[in-house]
């Protein structure tokens, strides 16, 4: 199945992705990454692969990939 | 819907936070990878300014031109290898200010190119001084009460001057403030490219992204500008298709 991946180094804390997502699946992180951004994180049993924050994210955060 | 990274882009950016030049540059790198235009098929004329901050992230071949003349720059490249897919990256302050003339003059001279215009009201790199495109009553670093009519001359619609250009054979207007915008100027940016390809003349997509950063906004709530105010001076939608006039 198709499962989202996350690259939180290239979050730099916009917000877009937490509004688009229809799941409320995504959140802020406690902890920052190296560039002192708080990084998005996901509850992966939320996700539905809808892509929305694939799309509105402009730092390549999100992408999907095939497990299992 | 595409949800992987393409491979032209090089993994991350370094725009700043809520700039939406970095959804645009993926939606250029998603386009050319669904057309099957290979990286070493794909030249881009760079502006000057954070448009020229595309050199970190687009794996293609890349021409840095003078301020305000990647219109020109753009339509050497293309006169001097016709086989090319050849488009322009550049901002407001680039193309409709200090590059008018060029943006104009390569339509006039039905040059076979795309320009890809980021329209976010303001000189985004230089520290938010008002651009062509600032909207009356916008308060910028050079316009500190807001823009007026009466000072500063009305905004300009870089489309009002690209329409009547006989050999303008596509002109779009998108925005990257939400997800259905997004996707709806993925389509535009491939009309243009296609249209290059099919040598009917010249395209040009303009795209509205917010400045959070020159806005002095959070990006959510500049995103929220572009729908609440700036789609009212500057409408979306294809504005020209069809080909060129003969």
């Amino acid at each position: 199945m198709s499962t989202i991946l996350l690259q939180p180094q290239n979050c730099k804390s916009c917000g877009y992705c937490i509004r688009a997502c229809r799941q409320n699946a995504l959140f802020f992180s406690e902890e920052t990454n190296t560039n002192g951004y708080h990084m998005v994180d996901i509850e992966k049993e939320k996700c539905i692969g809808c892509g929305m924050c694939y799309t509105v994210c402009p730092d390549y955060v999100f992408s999907f990939g095939e497990v299992g | 819907m595409t949800k992987n990274i393409p491979a032209l882009i090089s993994g991350s950016n370094s725009f700043c936070p809520g700039c939406g030049h970095g959804i645009i540059i993926r939606l250029i790198a998603e386009v050319l990878d669904e057309m099957g235009i290979k990286q070493q098929d794909a030249i881009c004329a760079l502006a000057v300014g954070c448009a020229c901050l595309l050199n970190n992230t687009l794996k293609v071949d890349r021409l840095g031109c003078p301020h305000g003349r990647a219109g020109a720059g753009a339509s050497g490249i293309k006169r001097c290898r016709p086989d090319k897919l050849v488009f322009t990256y550049q901002g407001d302050g680039d193309a409709i200010s200090i590059g008018f003339s060029e943006t104009v003059y390569a339509a006039q001279r039905n040059e076979k190119i795309t320009a890809i215009i980021v329209n976010n009201g303001v000189f985004g790199m230089t520290g938010g001084q008002a651009s062509p495109t600032t909207l009356i009553g916008q308060k910028t670093a050079t316009t500190v009460n807001g823009r007026t009519a009466e000072f500063n001359g009305m905004p300009v619609d870089i489309m009002d001057h690209l329409r009547p250009v006989p050999s303008a054979a596509y002109l779009a207007r998108g925005s990257v403030h939400d997800a259905k915008s997004i996707l709806k100027t993925k389509q535009y940016i491939r009309r243009a490219f296609e249209t290059q390809i099919s040598g009917s003349g010249y395209s040009c997509v303009e795209i509205l992204s917010p400045c959070p950063t020159n806005w002095h906004m959070d990006p959510v709530t500049a995103a929220d500008r572009i729908a609440s105010e700036v789609i009212a001076a500057y409408p979306l939608g294809e504005i020209k298709t069809g080909g060129a006039a003969s």
